[in-house]
């Protein structure tokens, strides 16, 4: 009877249950030794389910690296420096499809960050309650549409927008930079770039709300207090408190910049090159994997596209990891901030 | 002095209306999709397209008939495999793991939910496609299940973890054994919540593309059996969409309608489950 008062003291479930169980066999002998043994079976297949999840990350990466072996053996660092991809001579080099990840991804984040920290501020900040919240929700149904779907609209309605407005435009007004040079082809970089921005801004912004709805409220009242004005007020208040979980949310949405494949597949052009210029085709790890890996035409081939999906693999890996640290120093420092 | 008050309120203007254009910046492109959708798939969109399949090359009409089939297949199959993987590990973080244990898989978890869909397709390519010697629906469900793995073990573990821990003592207080009291108290106190992150599972899965391109691969016909190819929505849209032809750019306008439907209905009845149980 006292191990159960002092149970219930201990608020924690899991220790609790646990507790309650090796406590309870011996006073209960209608259940005890069959409910043991069924408890221990229960225990054993929930264990089982949850330890499959590390088996299979594990497995992912081995079969990953083991699957490129052969070409981190035939080229070494070769791979990651070399442009020259040919299939059919066998010989593999992967920089064009790294430069147009990182360049698409890189200048989409530039172009998303500033939209979706404003409009997560608007949000928070200045729109009324239920405004803010509609906007909210508003945004999250933008995360919900699938990518093949941005790309179906970015290949049949924004490319040809592109090509027939923006892209001429550019070149007319800005052409002699090296950014805006060549001919306008709709499917290009920029059109990435466009539609990369459009899928990460919700990520960031709803990211962004949530760290900006953990800065405590005597925070803004202070600043508001001194007699600041309502930027001041974020400037000085919100934003230092909120800055590492919203660098959080920008590198989750490097994470799914990088990785997404099919709406950039669709309106990129697919063309392996490195070009300064921002209205030419280019080409990216993901959507090479996505046009090739169904129809390779050698062992060297499918192992090259493997590597790529490793080196992909490999730097979401990181990006993931840095977010979270970043995003879980925010939420502690929300509940010391609380106490 | 009263100039840097008017400076001061300046700035404070030109940022709110900057940010007010931010806002409008970000819904701009969302109305434009939802218009386009909305106006190129109700004009395509009619009965043939869901009574039959796709037409050869160059052949006006048909529909997706078997690609919708294909897709509610392998979503079916996908759930069977990680709805229990998911729910089940979550009990196990709840009411069984060590600190230790739980934080890794919990970390494991997040690291799978990261990893781009394409690298999923990838390794249920090296690890069923190829010893099977064919692409297959099987191969398709199992990539889509690990996309539903991690997010339905952590809304689970969340919605386990708010049952409160006296529900629980006074089930095994009353001599119920530990599993039955898991399944039958603590998840079954916790079913809406668990239904509204299977839901938003399967409303991600239903969309993604680029983990069925080298396992389901598509297929232009009906297929029966899980170890042949099968048809899937997204695949074709995404075949379609690509495709120099006006006639199947209009069948991928209709899917995407109808696939965007099917998704903002999970989303909300999961949003209304969701809203239910924190109000009760």
């Amino acid at each position: 009877m006292s191990n159960h008062t002092g149970d219930l003291t201990i608020s924690q479930p899991p220790g609790c249950t646990e507790n309650t169980v090796t406590n309870e066999t011996p006073p209960a002998p209608i259940a005890s030794t069959k409910g043991l043994n069924a408890d221990l079976v229960f225990k054993g297949v929930t264990a089982a389910f949850a330890f499959s999840i590390l088996v299979i990350l594990a497995l992912m990466a081995l079969e990953m690296v083991k699957e490129s072996l052969p070409t981190i053996k035939a080229f070494g660092w070769e791979f990651i420096n070399s442009s020259d991809w040919n299939p059919v001579q066998d010989t593999f080099g992967a920089l064009p499809y790294i430069w147009g990840s990182v360049v698409s991804s890189i200048l989409a984040l530039a172009l998303a960050t500033p939209l979706s920290v404003g409009t997560a501020l608007f949000i928070t900040e200045i729109a009324p309650r239920k405004f803010g919240g509609v906007v909210a929700s508003l945004v999250e149904l933008l995360a919900a549409i699938p990518s093949v779907i941005y790309g179906l609209w970015g290949v049949l309605v924004m490319a040809p927008w592109l090509q027939q407005t923006v892209q001429p435009f550019l070149i007319e007004h800005f052409g002699f930079l090296p950014f805006f040079q060549g001919a306008p082809y709709g499917v290009s970089m920029l059109a990435a770039v466009f539609i990369l921005m459009i899928m990460v801004i919700p990520i960031i912004t709803s990211i962004t709300k949530e760290v900006l709805l953990a800065v405590p409220q005597s925070q803004r009242e202070a600043a508001i207090a001194l007699g600041a004005t309502r930027w001041e007020m974020i400037r000085m208040a919100v934003l230092p408190y909120g800055r590492s979980g919203i660098l959080g949310a920008v590198i989750l949405g490097l994470g799914r910049a990088i990785g997404e494949t099919m709406a950039v597949t669709m309106v990129i052009g697919n063309t392996p090159q490195i070009s300064l210029s921002l209205l030419s085709p280019a080409y990216t790890m993901p959507s090479v994997i996505a046009n090739e890996f169904a129809e390779t035409t050698s062992k060297l081939h499918a192992s090259a596209l493997m590597e790529i999906g490793l080196i992909l693999l490999a730097v979401t890996l990181v990006i993931n990891v840095m977010a979270r640290l970043l995003l879980w120093g925010m939420t502690r420092q929300a509940a010391g901030g609380a106490k | 002095m009263m100039n840097t008050v008017t400076l001061r309120n300046l700035k404070n203007s030109l940022i709110t209306v900057s940010m007010v254009c931010a806002t409008v910046a970000v819904l701009v492109p969302l109305g434009l999709i939802f218009f386009h959708i909305m106006k190129m798939g109700a004009s395509s969109i009619n009965l043939d397209f869901f009574i039959h399949i796709p037409k050869p090359t160059g052949e006006t009409g048909g529909g997706m008939a078997n690609g919708m089939v294909g897709s509610a297949l392998l979503i079916a199959l996908a759930s069977t495999i990680g709805i229990p993987v998911g729910v089940f590990g979550a009990l196990y973080l709840v009411e069984f793991g060590g600190s230790r244990a739980s934080n890794a898989i919990r970390f494991a978890a997040d690291v799978l939910a990261g990893v781009p869909s394409i690298i999923t397709g990838m390794v249920a390519y090296t690890l069923l496609v190829v010893p099977m010697k064919g692409f297959s629906a099987l191969a398709g469900a199992v990539a889509l299940a690990l996309i539903m793995v991690p997010i339905v073990l952590r809304t689970t573990e969340e919605q386990l973890k708010m049952v409160p821990g006296s529900l629980r003592e006074a089930s095994l207080a009353l001599g119920v054994p530990l599993w039955r009291t898991c399944l039958k108290v603590t998840l079954r106190s916790a079913t809406k919540g668990v239904m509204t992150g299977i839901l938003l599972s399967i409303a991600r899965v239903a969309g993604e593309t680029a983990p069925l391109l080298f396992t389901a691969l598509g297929n232009q016909f009906w297929s029966h059996k899980l170890t042949e190819p099968i048809a899937a929505m997204p695949l074709q849209i995404f075949n379609f969409a690509i495709a120099p032809y006006e006639d199947w750019h209009r069948l991928a306008w209709a899917g995407a309608l109808v696939l965007v439907t099917v998704m903002f209905a999970l989303s909300l009845t999961a949003r209304y489950l969701g809203r239910s149980k924190q109000q009760s």
